[in-house]
Order: structure tokens, then sequence, then C-alpha cells
């Protein structure tokens, strides 16, 4: 039950760094993307919303690999050994995301010195997404089972044929999808120019049709690739209400970008993609790394879970007034008057 | 190289880039703390300036150590998924709590960086003491989890199996408090005595305007005690080795045979097929002194450990000359400085000590990459001190040279991109005119 509580608070981790460390990827994403008359206010829009959140919105990932590492160990090593090269990709891609950013914050003034990182920011946004949408991918197709480095013999079998299917690169498209989807959600409340959040919400539905589309493709390639989790999807008794709820929010969150409710898109649109993440983690319970290792079974002893539990509780206390304020500095109602100022 | 090699030649390398980052994260937001802290008694725009220059080249390394932190933490499974397997549950518990107070550092630094307009004065000071304690908690905990590898508790083995885990027992295991306080002081001694190493390089070089007289001030006000307790620290952490680790000890001071009265080697050649050391100046009696308290106690050498089981004796006895040889040169520069500031005399105009002073600009983290050298490869071959051997927690994934070749390449860009940058910033810096910097961060 313990195990259960906090394979579920890890989740809620994940969720969190999708929702907040996704957003600051699907920036990076429109870094890349910004065209038109006003690129370069598109740019400054980017990196003014993610600046001072971005180091504690990336937290939420180590706290997801800590929990995982720490309450159940052998899920862990398993998944490190299988994932070993597209986890690799997402740490160069981190590494060269994060100092990227911050030597263009303050590297100096220069054109070309900021564009040259500017575009190492926008790429290594592009590619870490796929990458970890792939690892997540890969699990769900229930591949990295039994003896920890997937089916068959050989290099090839064991540490790439695993992840490397059609099927967990559409799942990560459509993570990229759902970064710049809500990225680009957000971003129409962070401009102050009407132009501007015009630009933004036109890019929010280009991006919510992007998720509609990859999100069929996957399921589609799920019926060859992932059939577990297809038929957890289709079949378990909390499948439709999920599906209901999801389909319902992405509706909300396209017709009020529509309407130009941002501020109602975006609980929407967060809604919709926690939603999926949520969908995907209960049609694979109680396995944490299908088709054989449960929750159960990779799960720490009682002790350590009941004090990861009471160092979570403990920590959510420090923790959530915190976040609470940097947020309310940073994203608060008037931060816009503080921007202008400077 | 073998699998194996490359593996532990990735993890060593990632450790040795981010300790240097981590080290300025702990210490760094002291002195911006104490310079915004002047400010405000003072009212004094120097002082202001400072923090706000701090602060930028703090925002660069902290960058930098928050992705290098997030590549280890995967990297412990990506390259030791078999250590991670059997201590995950034993000493995952530190690792939450350093999650935590990172957590905490970085979300006071977000504020501190770019809330200079945002939040009032006492807030901000505030966000800035936050970034300082979370900081050195994080370290702490990291190095809890490292002091566990040297002296395993709270478990028992049965059948190769950890059994009756008790996380908190693992945490308060014996090498805890002597790694703590030794890596925790290594911190502030490196990050103190670099800074000031710097500001002193540029008043040499004629630039002894108000800006480098208080930087170099505050940076030795850090530096220096911490310099100056560091061998006290040192002595207690190797008492601590001489009684857990015997092997680590004889490495440390090539020592190959058990001896009475035994010497401390200064230099010299440890010779593995010979198993003596040569060409080093001996100083009897001290090794003994000081491992045990007594100059005539009985030091096991080498020779009581089987072959198989010795780390790399010249590197880690080499790691440790070096440690010891520049901590010392920087306690005497601290004790002198101390000295200087408690006589009120003129500190700064005496190129004499500017100069030993920029002398020790890298030194801090020469030493803490050796101490790190010592202690790791020290306790080799094993992972787990007496547990686990490096060799059974290693992945099964072949080609792990590609890897670490991949991510040497990173670091090395890493690192001179970091150099260049904050060397701009440093050459940038004033001949103070009394005009206020400009608030962007």
């Amino acid at each position: 039950m313990t195990a259960a509580i906090i394979a579920g608070i890890l989740v809620a981790a994940l969720n969190a760094y999708v929702l907040l460390g996704g957003a600051d990827f699907g920036g990076g994403v429109w870094d890349l993307l910004a065209r038109g008359p006003r690129k370069a206010a598109q740019r400054d829009l980017v990196a003014h919303a993610i600046g001072p959140v971005w180091e504690a919105n990336h937290v939420w990932l180590i706290l997801a690999i800590v929990l995982l590492f720490t309450c159940f160990p052998p899920a862990f090593a398993r998944l490190a050994v299988t994932l070993n090269l597209p986890l690799t990709g997402v740490l160069v891609g981190i590494v060269l995301r994060g100092s990227a950013f911050a030597f263009r914050g303050y590297g100096g003034d220069r054109d070309v010195v900021q564009r040259r990182w500017g575009r190492v920011f926008a790429i290594a946004s592009l590619v870490t997404p796929i990458l970890l949408g792939m690892a997540l991918g890969a699990i769900a197709t229930g591949n990295l089972g039994e003896g920890g480095s997937g089916k068959g013999e050989g290099f090839y079998a064991g540490y790439v044929g695993t992840w490397l299917t059609p099927f967990a690169f559409a799942v990560g498209l459509f993570t990229l999808a759902c970064f710049a989807l809500l990225a680009a959600v957000y971003l129409t409340l962070e401009a102050e120019d009407e132009s501007l959040r015009r630009d933004f919400r036109v890019r929010a539905l280009g991006a919510g049709l992007a998720v509609f589309v990859t999100a069929g493709l996957a399921l589609w390639l799920a019926g060859q690739g992932a059939p577990l989790m297809r038929e957890g999807l289709m079949r378990s008794r909390w499948a439709l209400p999920f599906q209901i709820a999801t389909g319902l929010a992405a509706v909300v969150a396209l017709t009020a970008l529509w309407r130009g409710r941002y501020a109602l898109a975006r609980v929407a649109a967060a809604a919709q993609v926690s939603l999926i993440l949520w969908g995907w983690a209960v049609s694979q319970f109680p396995y944490l790394v299908p088709p054989d290792l449960t929750i159960a079974a990779a799960a720490a002893p009682a002790t350590t879970l009941r004090l990861v539990g009471i160092a979570l509780a403990a920590g959510a206390v420090v923790l959530i007034p915190s976040l609470a304020y940097l947020f309310r500095v940073f994203k608060g109602s008037d931060q816009r008057s503080a921007v202008s100022h400077q | 190289m073998s699998d194996l090699l490359a593996a532990r030649f990735q993890m060593g390398m990632s450790l040795a880039f981010h300790i240097v980052f981590a080290g300025v994260g702990i210490a760094m937001p002291v002195l911006m703390v104490v310079a915004e802290w002047r400010w405000h008694r003072t009212r004094d725009p120097v002082y202001l300036d400072l923090a706000k220059r701090w602060a930028r080249g703090t925002a660069i390394l902290f960058a930098v150590g928050a992705v290098s932190g997030t590549v280890l933490s995967f990297e412990l499974g990506l390259l030791w998924p078999g250590f991670m397997r059997f201590a995950g549950s034993i000493i995952g518990m530190p690792f939450s709590l350093e999650g935590f107070a990172f957590f905490t550092e970085a979300i006071f630094l977000g504020v501190y960086l770019y809330g200079w307009e945002r939040v009032s004065p006492r807030a901000h000071r505030f966000a800035g003491v936050m970034v300082a304690v979370s900081g050195a908690l994080s370290g702490v905990f990291v190095v809890i989890a490292n002091a566990w590898m040297n002296a395993p508790t709270g478990f028992d083995l049965v059948n190769g199996q950890a059994v009756n885990v008790r996380p908190l027992a693992a945490m308060a295991n014996a090498a805890t408090l002597p790694q703590v306080i030794h890596m925790t002081l290594a911190a502030y001694a490196a990050t103190g005595f670099a800074v000031a190493g710097i500001h002193a390089w540029l008043m040499l070089r004629g630039r002894s305007a108000a800006f480098h007289r208080h930087a170099l001030r505050i940076a030795l006000l850090v530096g220096a005690p911490a310099a100056i307790l560091q061998p006290f620290s040192g002595h207690y952490a190797a008492a601590h080795v001489a009684r857990h680790q015997p092997a680590k000890l004889a490495a440390m001071e090539a020592l190959f045979e058990t001896r009475a009265g035994a010497p401390i080697t200064l230099g010299g050649w440890p010779d593995m097929e010979a198993r003596r050391t040569r060409f080093g100046i001996e100083v009897p009696y001290v090794l003994s002194l000081l491992a045990f308290d007594d100059p005539r106690a009985t030091v096991p050498g080498l020779e009581t450990v089987p072959r198989a089981d010795w780390p790399n004796v010249p590197l880690v006895h080499w790691s440790f000359q070096l440690m010891v040889g520049l901590g010392t040169y920087m306690a005497f520069v601290g004790a002198w400085g101390m000295w200087l500031v408690r006589k009120r005399s003129e500190l700064f105009a005496r190129r004499r000590f500017l100069a030993v002073v920029a002398i020790a600009t890298p030194m801090g983290f020469l030493a803490t990459e050796g101490g790190w050298m010592v202690t790791e490869l020290g306790r080799q071959p094993w992972v787990i001190y007496g547990v686990m051997r490096t060799a059974d927690a290693v992945t099964p994934m072949p080609g792990q040279m590609f890897r670490t070749g991949v991510f040497a390449l990173i670091y090395v860009f890493l690192a001179v991109v970091v150099t260049v940058l904050l060397s701009r910033q440093i050459v940038r810096s004033p001949m103070y005119t009394g005009e206020f910097p400009s608030p962007t961060p």
C-alpha cells in the first residue's frame, strides 16, 4: 500500500516536471521556431518566462529519479540498463540546454554569441523531449521485461531495439507536441503585447493539432508496439472516464484558445496533459515496468518507504510555500508592471 | 580500456567536474549574502555592486552545477546498476533529503538572482540566506551517501542481499561526521581562496579600487577560517580512516610494511614490485602519532591486505600529498591574513601578501580534487567497502568507452566556456566610478 502511494507520488513528481519543466522545453521549441516580424520579441518572452524558474522546474525530474532509485531500486537498475542510450541522450540534452541557457543569459550582449547559444538551447530543447518520450514509450511497450536487457541476444536487441520502435518514436513526438502546447498556452498569458499574444495563440492551436495527430499515431501504433498498454487503455474500468475527461480537457483547451480565454486554456491544457500521463500510469498499474515487474515486487523494504514518506511530508512543508512564493513573485498578476519598469 | 575502467573514468570525471561547481554553490551564496548585508549596513554602493557581480558569476556556475549534478543522479544507475539495486533502499534517504535541499536552493536562487527589483530588500536577504543554508545542506546529504560507501552500515547481509534495512543508521555511519566536516570546510576554503586570489591578482595588476579591497576582505573572511580549521578536520578524518580502512591509509602514506612508530613519507615513488617507497623523505613516528595518538603505535601496511585488494597506491599517495601540501599552504596564508586583519594593518598595501593569496587561487579546488581522489581511489576495488566490488556493480552494457568519450568532450567544452565567460566578467570588473550598476540580472 505504502509502495503504491509512493509510486503515485512519483507519478505526481513526473507530472509536475511535465507541466513545468516540460513547458521550459516547449519554450525552447518556440525559440527555435521563432519567426515573423516579432521574432526577437518572441525569443525574449521565452527567455524572460523561463529565467527565474527553470532551475526549480528542473528539480522535479531529480526528485522523480531519486524516488525511483530509493523506493524501487530494481526498477531503476533495470531501466538504467535497458534505456541506457536514450537516457544518456536525455542527459546530454539537459546539460547542453541548461548551460546554453545560462551562457546566453550571462555571456554578454554580442548578437553572434547570443544566437549561437540560443541555437544550442533550442535544438537541445527539441531533441530531449523526443528522447524522454521514447524512453517512457519504451516502458509502455513491455519490451523491458525479464532479464533486464530486453528481448533476445546481442547489443542491438538488448540496448537499442527495445526503444527504437515506431511506437516509442510516436510517443516521443507526442511528448514534444504536449510540451510545445503547454509552453505556447502559458506564453499567451505571459505576453504583454497583444500581437505577441496572438502569435502564441496561433502556435498553441497548431501545437494542439499536433498533440491530436501524434496521439492518434501513437494509439494506432500501440496495437503493434504496445499491446499491453492499449489493452489497459481500452479495457480497464478506469479507462473510459479517463479518456472522456482527457478529450473534454482537450476540447475546452482548444475552444478557450480560439475564443481568447487564455487563463481557462492554461488550466485545460495542463489538465489534458496531466490526464494523459495519469491515464498511462493507471493503464499499467500494478506494473512499474511491464510485463513483469510490479510496484510491490520492486518496492524497497517497508522501513525505507516509511522514512521516505515522512521525508516527503516534511519536505513538502518547506517546498510548497517556497514554490508558491517563487511563482507568486515571478508569475503573479503584478509581474507585468515590474517587467516593464526595468 | 575495459568497460569497467571506462565506467570508472566517466564517474570520476563527472564527479571531479561537478565538485567544483558544487563547492562554489555551497560557499558563493555566503559571500553574496555578506556583501549584501554589508551594503545594508553601510549603504556603500560598492558592496551592492559586489553582491550583484558575484551573483552573475554564481548564476553561471550554479546552472552548470545543476545540470552536471543531474547527470550524476542518472549515472548512478547508467554506470552502476548493480550498486543501486543493492544500495538504493539503504542510502536513497540522504539523496531524497538532498533533493529537497537542492529544490529549496534552486527556488531561492531564482528569487535572489531575478528578484532584486521584485521583492523587498529584507526578503531578498532572506532568499540569500536560504540559498546558503540549503546549499550547505545538499552538500552534507550527498557526502553522507558517500560516507556510507566507506563505512557501510544499517543493514544485514544475508546471501548477498541486504535485509533488515535501517536507513537512519546508514546515514549515521562512522565516516559521516569526519567526511561531512572535511568537505564542507573544503567548499568554503576553496571558494573563498579562489575568489580572494582573483581579486588579489587584479589588485596586483594595479586595480586597488575599493571594489577589490572589499571583495578580498569578504572572501578571506569566509575562506581563511575554513582553511585554518581544515588541517584539524583532516586529522580527524585520517584517524577515522586509520581505524576503519587500513588499506586506504596505507596507500595514502605509501606504507607497504606494517610498522611500529611508522613515519610519514613526503614525496617518493611507491615501487609496487619491490613493495617499498623509493626517494621519499621519511619523518619517523609522525604517522603513528597522527593516526593513533601514540608515536609507537603499530600502523598496518599494505602487506596486511591481499595484493588483489590494493588500491592504486601511487595515485592515492600523490593525491594525498597534493591535498596536504596545498592545504597546509592555505592554512598558513589564512592565518597570516587573519593576523593582518586583527592588527588592522593595511592588509592590502602589502604586495607580498597579495602575491601569496593570488598564487593560492586554484589551490583549494586542486586540493579538493586530490582529497576526492584519495577517498574514491583509496576505497577501490570496493564500491561499498568490504561489501561489494566495483566490478560487480558496473553495467553489463558494452561500449562504455564511447559514452565516456562523449562526456569527456562535453565537460572539456563546458569548462572552457565557463572559464572564458567568468574571466570576461572579471576583466570587466570596475575601476569603481560610483555609478550604480544596471539592475538587470
